[in-house]
C-alpha cells in the first residue's frame, strides 16, 4: 500500500498542534522557541509532501529558505532569550511583561 | 501492508511520541533532546518521500546547528526547572485544550471527509530525481537564484544582530 | 507655410525673455543685458507679427485665418483642448498693437526704471505679460484664451504691486494690487460660467466650431443671451467698465510704463477683444448687445466727468482710459465691431504715448504726481510737452489725428445703428474728453510754474524719448488706416477686417448708411464739441483762472460726487466688501471654523484617545494571551471557510 498524501499532512497537523499546545501551555522562553521550531518543522514536512506528490520542486526549494530563515531566528531568537535573561535574571515568559500599556 | 508503510507508521508514530514528550516535560535540557530525535524522524520522513538533499539538510542544519545552539543557550543560563503547574488549573489551558481540538478537528476534516485531490495518492513518477543535490541545485542557483542570494542577506542581518543583542553592554 | 510656423516663435521669444530674466536675471548685476534680452524678445514678437501681417497680405481674404496646432493640451473623455493657435485678420492686428507697442514701452522702461533694485523682476514680468496676452489674442479656443486671460490677470497683479511696500492712498500697492485681482475675479466668474455654458451647449470650446455652429442658430435664443452676457461680465472685469471698473484707478500704484501697457493700450482692451472675436454669438442676442451699448455709453460719460476733477495726472489719464475704453463697447454694442477694433488700436497709440509722457513728467518731478504742483513744464520738457500735446490733440478727437477717425466712426454708428441717446452720451464724453485732457495739458505744461524752488525739471533720457516720438507720429498718422468712405477714403481697416466680423453682419444686416448728409452733420458737430472743450480748457485754465473756483462754490455738491468718484467705491466698501469681511471672520472663521470643523477635528482626536484608554487594557503584556487569541483567530476563520 502506498502512504497516500493525506496521511503526511495529517502527521503534520498533529505535530503542529502539539507544537501549538507547547506554545500555549510552557513558561519557559526556550521551551516556546523549541515548540515554536516543531511547528516551522511540521510546516516543512507538509511542503516537502506536497512536492514529491505534485513532482515540482519549488515546495522543497521553499523548505530549502524555510531552514535559512529558521537558522537566522534561532540565532537573533536566542540572543533576545540572553539579553533578557541578562536583565530580568528570569526566562519565564509570564513574568517579562512590560509589553503591557 | 507493504515495508514502506510500516516504516511511515513508525515514524509517524515516534514523531508524535516525541513531540508530546518534548512539551511534557519539565526540564528544557531533557526538552530539548526529545526534539532532536523528533528531527531525526522528520529527516527518515523526508527520505521516505525522496527528498534527499532536506534529509541530509534537516540533520545538518536544525540538529547540528538551530539545537546545539539551543542546548548551548540553556547550559549557559542553567535553567533550572520549571516550577510545578500552580494548585489549580489555570483557565488559558481549557481554552488552549479546547482551540487545539478544533484546530485539529478542523483540518483532519478537511483531508478525510472533504477529500483527497486525485494527485494525492501516489508520490509522482519524478519524485526519485526531484530531491537529489542535482536538481535542488539547479533550481537554487537558477530559478531561486535571487531568494537565494538574499538568504545570504538575511543570515548576515541575523549574525549582525545576534551579536549587537547578546553583546554585555559597557 | 512661414506664418504657422512663425506664430508660436512670437509666443515663444518673450517666454523665454521671461524665463531668462526671471531665473537668472538677479544674478546679472548688468541692466544693459537685462533689458536688452526683455527688449529683444518682445521686438522679435514684433517682427514675427509683422512677418505675418505681410505674407497674409500676399493671400486672397478668405484664406486669411490659419489654424497652428502645436499639442493637445487636455484630453479627457470628449473633452478636448489643444494649445493651438488662430491666426487671421483680428488676431494680427492685436498682435501687432500688442508687440509693437509693447516694444516701444520695453524700450521705455529700460531708460524710467534703471536703478531700481528689482529691475530684473520688472523685464521678466513685463515679458511674461507679453507672453500671455499674445496667448490670450492667438488661442483658438476659449479656455486657452482664458489661459491667457488669467496670466495677463496675473502680470497685471504683479505689477501693480510691483513696488509692494510703497504708500498708495489709504494702504500700500499691494492692497490696490489685491484689488485688482479681486475684482478681476469677480469678471473671471462670468467668464468662466460663459465658457460652461459654450461647452454645454456647443460641445466644443474651439472658435471655429462653436461660431461655426452658432451661424445657424436663429436671433434670439435664449441660451446664446447667457452666454454673452455672462462672457460680458468678464469683459467688464478685465475692461474696467461699469459696474468693475473700480480696480483701474487703483492700478495706477504700479510703474508708469506699466499703467501705459496693461492699463491702457493691451490688456483692459482684451475684453474689447474677446467680445469682438464672439461677435456671431452677440449678434444672435440683440438684448446682450442693447446691454454692452448702454454699458459702454454710460461708462464713457460718467468716467469722462470723474477725470474733469481728478489732481493726480495718472489718475485723470485712467479714468480717460476708461471712458475710451466705454467707446469700444459702445462700438461693439451697436454691431460696429471693426470700428471697436480700430478704436483699441489708436488707443493704444494716444493713450500709451499719454501715459508714457506722464511718466517722464513723474520722472522729470522726481515722483510727484499732483498737477496741482505742476505747470510750465513745457519749456524744461520740450520733448515730453509737445508729444503729449498730440497725444491730447488725437484722443480729443481732432482731425486729421487718429482719435478723430475711430471715434467718429463709432458716434456714427451709434446714431445710426443705435439711438440718439447712445450717440448723445459719446458725444458729451467727447467734449468732456478734450475739455480734461487740454485741462490736463494746461495745468502740467503750460502757465505758471508751482513747483518748489528746489525742483529741476529735465528731459528723460533718449531710451525714453524716442519711444515718446513714435508713438507720437503712430497717434498723428494711425488714424489714416481707416479713413471711412465719407472723407473719400476706402476704410482699409473696415475692410480687412470684414471677412472675420462678416458672419455677425449677416445676421445683424445693417443698410448701407454712408455717405449721408447726417453723416456730415454729425462729424461737425463732433469736431466742433472738441474744439469748444479745447478752448473751454484755455479760457478756465490759463486765461481766467477764477473760473474753476467760481463753478466749484456754485456747485459744490456736483463737485464733491465727482472729486470721490460718485461714491462707487464707498458703495462697494459698505454692499460687499465690510460685509464678506465680517460674514467671514464671524460666521466663517468664529463660527463655521471655530465650532464646527476645529470641533470635528479636535473630537475626532479625543474620541480616538478616549477609545485608546479603554481598548489598550487588552494589552495586558503576557505573550501567552496574544498567542491565544491568534489562535482563536485561526480556528474561527478556517471554521468559517469551511462552513461556507
Amino acid at each position: 500500500m502506498e502512504i497516500p498524501l493525506s496521511y503526511y499532512l495529517c502527521l503534520s497537523v498533529v505535530l503542529f498542534v502539539v507544537g501549538v499546545a507547547g506554545v500555549l501551555t510552557r513558561r519557559n522562553a526556550i521551551v516556546v522557541f523549541m515548540c515554536i521550531e516543531l511547528m516551522l518543522n511540521s510546516v516543512n514536512l507538509t511542503l516537502i509532501a506536497f512536492s514529491s506528490f505534485l513532482g515540482s520542486i519549488t515546495g522543497q526549494a521553499l523548505v530549502f529558505f524555510a531552514m535559512a530563515v529558521a537558522a537566522a531566528e534561532a540565532a537573533v531568537g536566542l540572543a533576545i532569550v540572553i539579553a533578557i535573561y541578562r536583565n530580568k535574571r528570569t526566562v519565564d515568559i509570564d513574568k517579562i511583561n512590560i509589553l503591557k500599556w | 501492508m507493504t515495508v514502506e508503510s510500516l516504516v511511515f507508521f513508525f515514524l509517524a508514530a515516534f514523531a508524535v511520541t516525541t513531540a508530546v514528550l518534548m512539551v511534557v516535560q519539565r526540564s528544557p535540557l531533557v526538552s530539548a533532546i526529545y526534539l532532536i530525535a523528533n528531527f531525526f524522524a522528520l529527516a527518515a520522513l523526508y527520505l521516505l518521500l525522496r527528498a534527499q538533499l532536506l534529509a541530509v539538510l534537516q540533520i545538518v542544519v536544525y540538529t547540528g546547528a538551530i539545537m546545539v545552539l539551543v542546548v548551548f543557550v540553556i547550559m549557559l543560563l542553567n535553567l533550572e526547572e520549571e516550577g510545578r503547574v500552580r494548585t489549580r488549573i489555570a483557565i488559558r489551558t481549557w481554552i488552549t485544550v479546547v482551540l487545539a481540538a478544533g484546530f485539529l478537528s478542523e483540518i483532519v476534516y478537511v483531508f478525510f471527509v472533504a477529500g483527497t485531490p486525485a494527485e494525492g495518492t501516489t508520490i509522482s513518477a519524478g519524485a526519485e530525481s526531484l530531491g537529489t543535490v542535482e536538481s535542488m541545485g539547479e533550481a537554487l542557483f537558477g530559478k531561486f537564484l535571487l531568494p537565494f542570494e538574499i538568504t545570504s542577506l538575511l543570515l548576515l542581518t541575523a549574525i549582525l544582530g545576534a551579536v549587537v543583542l547578546a553583546k554585555r553592554k559597557g | 507655410m512661414m506664418p504657422r510656423l512663425l506664430t508660436g516663435y512670437a509666443v515663444l521669444f518673450p517666454l523665454l525673455g521671461f524665463l531668462f530674466n526671471g531665473l537668472i536675471g538677479r544674478k546679472i548685476r548688468n541692466e544693459g543685458i537685462i533689458a536688452a534680452i526683455g527688449c529683444a524678445a518682445v521686438g522679435a514678437g514684433f517682427v514675427v507679427a509683422c512677418m505675418s501681417f505681410f505674407s497674409m497680405l500676399g493671400l486672397p481674404p478668405e484664406q486669411r485665418t490659419l489654424s497652428v496646432d502645436l499639442f493637445p493640451w487636455i484630453v479627457a473623455g470628449g473633452f478636448r483642448a489643444d494649445v493651438a493657435f488662430q491666426l487671421d485678420q483680428l488676431s494680427v492686428v492685436m498682435m501687432l498693437i500688442v508687440t509693437g507697442v509693447g516694444f516701444l514701452i520695453h524700450v521705455y522702461s529700460a531708460g524710467y526704471m534703471r536703478g531700481d533694485p528689482a529691475f530684473w523682476r520688472f523685464f521678466a514680468y513685463l515679458n511674461l505679460f507679453i507672453f500671455s496676452m499674445l496667448t490670450l489674442i492667438l488661442a483658438d479656443n476659449f479656455l486657452l484664451m482664458f489661459l491667457g486671460w488669467e496670466g495677463v490677470g496675473l502680470c497685471s497683479y504683479l505689477l501693480i504691486g510691483f513696488w509692494y511696500d510703497r504708500k498708495f492712498e489709504k494702504g500700500t500697492t499691494g492692497d490696490a494690487a489685491k484689488k485688482a485681482f479681486i475684482v478681476n475675479r469677480i469678471g473671471d466668474f462670468g467668464f468662466l460660467t460663459g465658457m460652461f455654458l459654450i461647452y454645454v451647449t456647443f460641445g466644443s470650446l474651439r472658435f471655429q466650431t462653436v461660431f461655426t455652429q452658432a451661424a445657424t442658430m436663429t436671433v434670439g435664443t435664449p441660451v446664446v443671451l447667457w452666454i454673452t452676457l455672462a462672457l460680458f461680465l468678464g469683459a467688464t472685469g478685465k475692461s474696467a467698465q461699469i459696474p468693475l471698473f473700480v480696480w483701474l484707478p487703483d492700478a495706477m500704484a504700479g510703474p508708469t510704463p506699466v499703467s501705459a501697457l496693461i492699463h491702457a493700450a493691451t490688456m483692459v482692451t482684451a475684453g474689447v477683444y474677446m467680445v469682438a472675436r464672439c461677435s456671431v454669438l452677440y449678434a444672435l442676442a440683440p438684448v446682450s448687445m442693447g446691454i454692452v451699448a448702454s454699458v459702454g455709453a454710460a461708462t464713457a460719460f460718467f468716467a469722462a466727468t470723474v477725470g474733469l476733477v481728478q489732481n493726480d495726472i495718472k489718475k485723470v489719464l485712467a479714468y480717460s482710459t476708461i471712458s475710451q475704453l466705454g467707446y469700444m463697447f459702445l462700438a461693439l454694442g451697436v454691431g460696429a465691431f471693426s470700428a471697436g477694433i480700430f478704436h483699441v488700436m489708436t488707443h493704444a497709440f494716444f493713450k500709451a504715448l499719454l501715459f508714457l509722457g506722464s511718466g517722464a513728467v513723474i520722472h522729470a518731478m522726481h515722483d510727484e504726481q499732483d498737477i496741482r504742483r505742476m505747470g510750465g513744464l513745457g519749456k524744461s520738457l520740450p520733448v515730453t510737452y509737445r508729444t503729449f500735446l498730440v497725444g491730447a490733440i488725437a484722443i480729443a478727437g481732432i482731425p486729421p489725428f487718429s482719435g478723430f477717425f475711430s471715434k467718429d466712426e463709432i458716434l456714427w454708428d451709434a446714431f445710426s445703428h443705435g439711438s440718439w441717446v447712445l450717440w448723445l452720451a459719446g458725444f458729451a464724453g467727447a467734449g468732456l474728453t478734450a475739455l480734461y485732457m487740454f485741462r490736463l495739458v494746461a495745468l502740467t505744461f503750460q502757465g505758471e510754474p508751482r513747483w518748489d524752488k528746489g525742483v529741476h525739471p529735465h528731459e528723460a533720457p533718449a531710451t525714453m524719448t524716442i519711444p515718446l516720438l513714435v508713438l507720437a507720429l503712430l497717434s498723428a498718422l494711425g488714424g489714416f488706416a481707416g479713413i471711412p468712405q465719407s472723407l473719400g477714403g476706402g476704410n482699409a481697416f473696415e475692410q480687412w477686417l470684414e471677412p472675420v466680423f462678416a458672419p455677425a453682419g449677416e445676421k445683424l444686416a445693417f443698410a448701407a448708411t454712408h455717405g449721408n448728409v447726417a453723416e456730415y452733420v454729425l462729424m461737425g458737430l463732433s469736431v466742433a464739441v472738441a474744439l469748444a472743450g479745447w478752448y473751454v480748457a484755455r479760457i478756465w485754465y490759463l486765461r481766467r483762472k477764477e473760473i474753476p473756483g467760481l463753478l466749484v462754490r456754485r456747485l459744490p455738491n456736483t463737485y464733491r460726487v465727482l472729486l470721490n468718484k460718485y461714491y462707487v467705491d464707498e458703495l462697494y466698501d459698505g454692499a460687499v466688501v465690510r460685509p464678506a469681511l465680517s460674514g467671514s471672520e464671524l460666521l466663517l472663521w468664529k463660527g463655521i471654523d471655530v465650532n464646527v470643523i476645529d470641533r470635528a477635528v479636535n473630537g475626532a482626536a479625543q474620541s480616538t484617545a478616549a477609545a485608546g484608554r479603554v481598548l489598550r487594557l487588552i494589552q495586558t503584556g503576557v505573550v501567552r494571551n496574544y498567542v491565544l487569541v491568534f489562535l482563536a483567530g485561526v480556528v474561527l476563520m478556517m471554521g468559517w471557510l469551511l462552513a461556507k
